[in-house]
């Protein structure tokens, strides 16, 4: 029992690590997708948000130039996705394909160029990185049986973005349900003819949309390299952006239920580590690639309406003209 | 001496070849009802469209109050008080009324302030005007007519003073067009002024001061509605058209070939679109169905040609049951002898990206001429095609050009020629000069009367009233999904076939 | 009145001119991105051409990996003649590859014609599986097929995984991969065959499935063009509402492209796995699946074009590989940089050109007939 509990606090700790960059990555899809524009680039800003992250950092030694390093390239990329969704009217799968291969083999090939580390970017040093912060009076309650436990152990002791990332998520909530803008955003996914005709611009709204998943896709990229991790690993995202897209339509493209399907696909990924290996009473040994795999079978099933029904916004992915 | 409360003037228009607008002048008084009324294509949206800063108009003014002004966009026009219920509601399903109502009028950066205001202002305007809704349902649970009730208060929440429907009425049913007219006149009474924009001439006569009349893209008359009549209307609407002269023997009726008894029809939103029709056509006959187009004819059609499933009724070709519900149906029916020459060629008839050749054998591509087993013989397909075209002077007489790069007449001339080569039992035919120009249209019906001689049985569709006239043996008219009466040509005119259309029942023969 | 009168671009513009130019935008930011890292791209280009074409040796592998794109670009490009994305080439190359093993671990015992055949049809039948569960929800479960092939590319990792370190592991090797194959399930190599010939050539991974790589693209271009089930895919992917009208069933035809997509993405596996490889690997795919996305938009979705593309894919992986020898700045990566902006240019930036130079070269606007 006592195994089981310590055994439960270090999982649930770390899932609150990794469901951060999913659901930084999961609000910044919400963001784009609510306002028409579909994007599987996720995987692809966070990587070269991430890169530029461990690149600044290691520039100039402090993570939260890393991180406005990261936001901007990650603006960047997803102003390119914007440009050719919106103006260009092309195709929005293409156009998030072809930004997760770019990235992928961009990172790699400036890593290599500047550090020579075979894509790497160098180890970084702690200051140069989000450090730990352990909230007041968590080593006072430390040895009260589990509330105490639960705060000091995985409520205290993150890194700065991961409450920022947290806090992200009612902030959302309000923007969508209690803003001009996020009342205008939620209009043009799901009617922009509505919207044009209200006397608002379809294209602002748009581009404004994906600035600001860029501006979370690069939080959740520099996340990544110096929160995380010390440094730029050569396709460290490893899936993640995907994750966070099966999260996005799991969360019905909602705020406060994304919070739940990342953490629900955090803690799925941070057991299955410590799975790895160990041989359950009655059931034996559990592969960890089924667990890992659960987030994709749960997210085919919801979308084949087989629990409940995922319903996209109405226009996501079309293109918006004038003509009817 | 009235005041204006719209004047526009000199309004020009054109979409590439189409002169939708010219040299517009509408002047509409401050206070009053003003109708808006012409055929389909007459140019009457454009208009509005240009006033409410959808479109940009080529040339021309337009002032509002006496201020010249220059409306490039919805929010220039909303900025000058026009307000616009579109005829397909601009509303966002998963919203509530009244965020519906605040999207673009929000008063500030955050909602709650602007949704309160939205909130007693929608219960002031609902007591004034009558326009009561629930403000907290989403929108996607409204009927129609609450729907529109919610389109026309966001125009007024906005402080509209002149406000546009366009073809307010097409998806209401008549209580609810009752409704909608108590309302109009309350808000003109209000002093605000409303332009309705539709082709239904009882209602121009039901609720409007004044009537404008549009004709291809012209403005033909401003008359005061008292002193008019449905029946002079009518003809300003039509005109005084080149007859069409089709020589035509006396019909030869045989055995009756298509039997519709009992059939209703709903649409995706379980709107009633066909109700209680019976009919029958004979073969060497040619039954017409006129109508002011949306008022049932597509979905009659694409019901007997097996693309949509009816509500209920029955319909025997031949004698034999039509399940157009089933897999397959239309597959069949082409093989019992039922060809379809659709309204709509773009959506229905041809695929733009193919060839001439590979259009021409559209829903006969399984047929043994085309091909041996699984393949098709694309020699045998292009000679098929050349043979076609100079059957029915296609231009240019190009098998392997892009079927988008044909003219309408000539794209028409493929789908004729495909759908009347296979010698059917029944054709039916929608629109089939829609586009079409003069030269091709005197071709077409000629064919069409030429398939009638050779005893076969013709379902003929059209909005057009003079093709209706020339070419039936038998005219039904539909209006609102019911048939409202049927004529012979000889015994009928435009004036009583358009009173027929806008629903006048019979009158005492 | 001729086509040109009416707008019509010609063939050379609209399938020549206007990919070409996609195709070179793609290549000149990849020489921007060459002259950042401190690079010369001229000295680049003639590394890579010498690497890919200079040699019997380089043209081999130049083949050899075409043959893999070929595959993959068909997989997306018979699934967008229906109007549908299939991004599951990944995924449905590996269960390929599974397919193949399946049938070399358990009939082994067959001669090796048989048994040869019996693998590719392993690999086109388990890829196939793969790619009809998207099919079938996309046609009857309304499931979008772009999300749900993602999903299946990640669970088709996970259950290789699976199998290669539990059921199918190779007892005695610490790496990921299965018991090797036995001789008889080997494809020849295209040195073996030439030697019998007497044309000496030097030892490439080049196998037999380059033959059946282009058999499928013949394939892919008799079913499209020149029989009633292509006409009946290209009739739902242009105008799904006339194919309604014509009695065309959408759903049927959404199956049976995603099922054909599936069996190309898993022959791919011919390959790498029956061709080089002689066991199941982790991995094997290495991208191929997301390669074939570049190839099919630049091919166009014509067997032509993807045979093409695929071979310039080939002298840019190959190339690439000598590339990473003599400019160790240049590593495979570059390629990958090359392929994503490929991905953009004659992909989601396809149009960017195409009305802006037809206005300076035939001075009118392009216009669509009413």
């Amino acid at each position: 029992m006592i195994e089981f509990v310590s055994f439960m606090v270090v999982a649930l700790d770390s899932a609150v690590r990794l469901s951060v960059p999913l659901l930084l990555a999961c609000l910044a899809g919400m963001y784009s997708e609510r306002a028409g524009i579909v994007d599987i680039g996720l995987e692809g800003k966070m990587l070269v948000a991430a890169f530029a992250a461990g690149v600044t950092a290691f520039l100039v030694p402090n993570p939260w130039v890393g991180m406005l390093a990261a936001i901007a390239v990650a603006v960047l990329f997803a102003l390119i996705h914007g440009y050719a969704s919106i103006n260009q009217r092309g195709n929005q799968i293409v156009s998030g394909v072809a930004i997760n291969v770019l990235a992928s083999g961009l990172t790699a090939v400036l890593g290599n160029a500047w550090f020579r580390e075979g894509g790497r970017t160098p180890q970084l040093p702690g200051h140069a990185r989000f450090q730990e912060i352990t909230l007041p009076g968590a080593d006072l309650v430390k040895d009260v049986p589990f509330l105490g436990t639960l705060y000091s152990d995985i409520i205290s002791g993150h890194s700065a973005p991961v409450y920022l990332c947290i806090l992200a998520v009612p902030l959302t909530w309000f923007v969508f349900y209690r803003t001009r803008f996020g009342l205008r955003l939620r209009a043009v996914g799901e009617n922009p003819h509505a919207v044009d005709t209200a006397g608002i611009s379809v294209m602002k709204m748009r581009y404004g949309a994906v600035i600001i998943c860029g501006i979370l896709c690069g939080m959740a990229g520099a996340y990544l390299a110096i929160g995380q991790s010390a440094g730029f690993n050569n396709d460290m995202t490893a899936g993640k952006g995907f994750i966070a897209l099966a999260a996005l339509i799991f969360a019905k493209w909602r705020p406060v239920p994304a919070l739940g399907a990342c953490f629900l696909f955090g803690l799925l990924d941070a057991v299955a580590i410590r799975l790895q290996g160990v041989a359950l009473p009655m059931i034996g040994q559990v592969p960890v690639q089924a667990i890992q795999s659960l987030p994709y079978i749960l997210t085919v099933i919801l979308l084949a309406g087989f629990i409940g029904k995922a319903i996209p916004p109405r226009a996501a992915g079309m293109p918006y003209s004038k003509d009817r | 001496m009235t005041v204006s409360a719209v004047v526009m003037s000199g309004i020009d228009k054109r979409f590439g070849a189409v002169h939708a607008n010219k040299s517009v002048d509408l002047d509409v008084a401050k206070g009053s009802i003003h109708g808006l009324i012409g055929e389909n294509g007459a140019g009457k949206s454009t208009l509005m469209s240009i006033l409410f800063g959808f479109y940009a108009a080529d040339s021309g003014t337009i002032t509002v109050d006496g201020k010249a002004v220059s409306i490039r966009s919805s929010a220039d026009a909303i900025s000058h008080g026009i307000g616009m219920v579109h005829q397909h509601f601009m509303l966002v399903d998963t919203f509530t009324v009244v965020e519906n109502v605040m999207l673009g009028a929000e008063g500030g950066a955050l909602t709650a302030r602007g949704e309160a205001l939205t909130r007693a202002r929608l219960k002031e305007l609902g007591k004034t005007y009558g326009l009561e809704v629930p403000l907290d349902t989403l929108v996607s649970e409204l009927t129609v007519g609450e729907l529109q009730r919610v389109e026309i208060l966001k125009a007024l929440v906005r402080d509209a003073r002149v406000l546009i429907l366009d073809e307010p009425t097409a998806v209401l049913t008549p209580t609810e067009v009752e409704q909608l007219f108590v309302m109009l006149r309350r808000l003109r009474d209000e002093g605000k002024t409303v332009i309705i924009v539709t082709h239904k001439l009882k209602e121009i006569m039901a609720v409007t001061d004044r009537v404008s009349v549009m004709r291809r893209g012209e403005m033909v008359a401003h008359l005061d509605t008292a002193a008019t009549s449905p029946e002079a209307l009518a003809e300003a609407m039509v005109g005084r058209r080149v007859v069409l002269r089709v020589d035509k023997g006396p019909a030869k009726p045989g055995a009756t070939i298509l039997t519709v008894r009992g059939l209703t029809v709903k649409d995706e939103k379980g709107v009633t679109r066909v109700n209680d029709v019976s009919l029958s056509v004979r073969a060497g006959e040619i039954v017409g169905i006129a109508g002011v187009s949306g008022n049932g004819q597509s979905e009659l059609l694409e019901v007997l040609a097996g693309l949509r499933a009816p509500l209920k009724g029955e319909i025997l070709l031949e004698g034999r049951p039509v399940e157009s519900a089933a897999k397959n149906e239309s597959k069949r029916l082409r093989k019992m002898g039922l060809r379809h020459v659709p309204e709509d060629r773009h959506r229905l008839g041809l695929v733009k990206e193919f060839s001439a050749s590979e259009s021409a054998i559209l829903g006969c591509h399984d047929e043994a001429g085309y091909g041996s087993g699984p393949f098709l013989d694309a020699a045998a397909i292009r000679r098929d095609c050349e043979v076609k075209m100079s059957a029915f002077d296609v231009r240019p007489a190009n098998p392997d050009l892009k079927t988008a790069l044909f003219s309408g007449g000539n794209q028409q001339k493929i789908v004729l020629a495909r759908e009347i080569e296979r010698d059917p039992i029944l054709l039916l035919v929608g629109q089939p000069t829609r586009g079409v120009d003069i030269g091709a249209i005197e071709f077409i019906h000629k064919r069409l009367i030429e398939l009638r001689d050779r005893g076969k049985a013709i379902l003929l569709v059209s909005v057009e009233l003079d093709e209706i006239m020339a070419l039936s043996d038998r005219i039904l008219v539909m209006c609102a999904g019911e048939i409202t009466g049927e004529r012979t040509p000889e015994r009928t005119d435009e004036r009583d076939l358009g009173l027929l259309m806008a629903g006048v029942r019979e009158r005492a023969a | 009145m001729s086509a040109q009168a009416r707008g019509e671009l010609p063939l050379w513009y609209s399938a020549g001119l206007v990919p070409v130019l996609n195709v070179a935008c793609a290549f000149l930011v990849a020489g921007l991105v060459v002259l950042a890292i401190g690079a010369s791209p001229i000295d680049a280009v003639r590394i890579l051409l010498r690497g890919a074409l200079g040699s019997p040796y380089g043209i081999g592998y130049t083949l050899y990996y075409a043959t893999t794109f070929i595959f993959t670009g068909l997989a997306v490009a018979i699934a967008f003649h229906a109007g549908h994305f299939n991004i599951g080439g990944e995924g449905q190359s590996l269960l390929g590859g599974l397919g193949i093993a399946l049938v070399v671990l358990n009939l082994a015992f067959l001669p090796s014609p048989l048994l040869i055949l019996l693998t590719i049809a392993g690999a086109a039948l388990l890829g196939a599986a793969w790619a009809f569960i998207p099919g079938w929800l996309q046609a009857y479960r309304g499931s979008h097929v772009v999300i749900t092939t993602i999903m299946f590319n990640f669970l088709a990792f996970g259950l290789l995984g699976y199998l290669l370190v539990g059921p199918m592991k190779r007892p005695d090797s610490m790496s990921l991969e299965t018991l090797p194959f036995v001789e008889g399930a080997r494809l020849f190599r295209a040195d073996e065959i030439l030697g019998w010939m007497g044309i000496a050539m030097p030892r490439t991974p080049l196998n037999l499935s380059f033959a059946l790589a282009l058999l499928c693209a013949l394939f892919t271009w008799v079913l499209v063009w020149r029989t009633r089930l292509g006409y009946e895919i290209r009739t739902v992917g242009a105008n799904p509402t006339a194919a309604h009208y014509a009695g065309i069933s959408s759903k049927r035809i959404t199956v049976i492209v995603m099922l054909m997509g599936g069996a190309f993405a898993g022959m791919m596996a011919t390959n790498e796995i029956l061709g080089v490889q002689q066991r199941l690997i982790a991995d094997f795919t290495a991208g191929a699946g997301f390669v074939g996305i570049a190839v099919a938009l630049m091919g166009r979705g014509h067997p032509v074009g993807i045979v093409l593309a695929s071979l310039l894919f080939g002298v840019l992986y190959q190339g690439g590989a000598e590339l990473a020898f003599d400019m160790p700045l240049m590593t495979k990566d570059m390629i990958i940089v090359i392929q994503g902006l490929v991905i953009l240019f004659a992909g989601a930036l396809e149009n960017m050109f195409r009305e802006r130079i037809a206005g300076w070269i035939f001075r009118k606007p392009v216009e669509v007939a009413p």
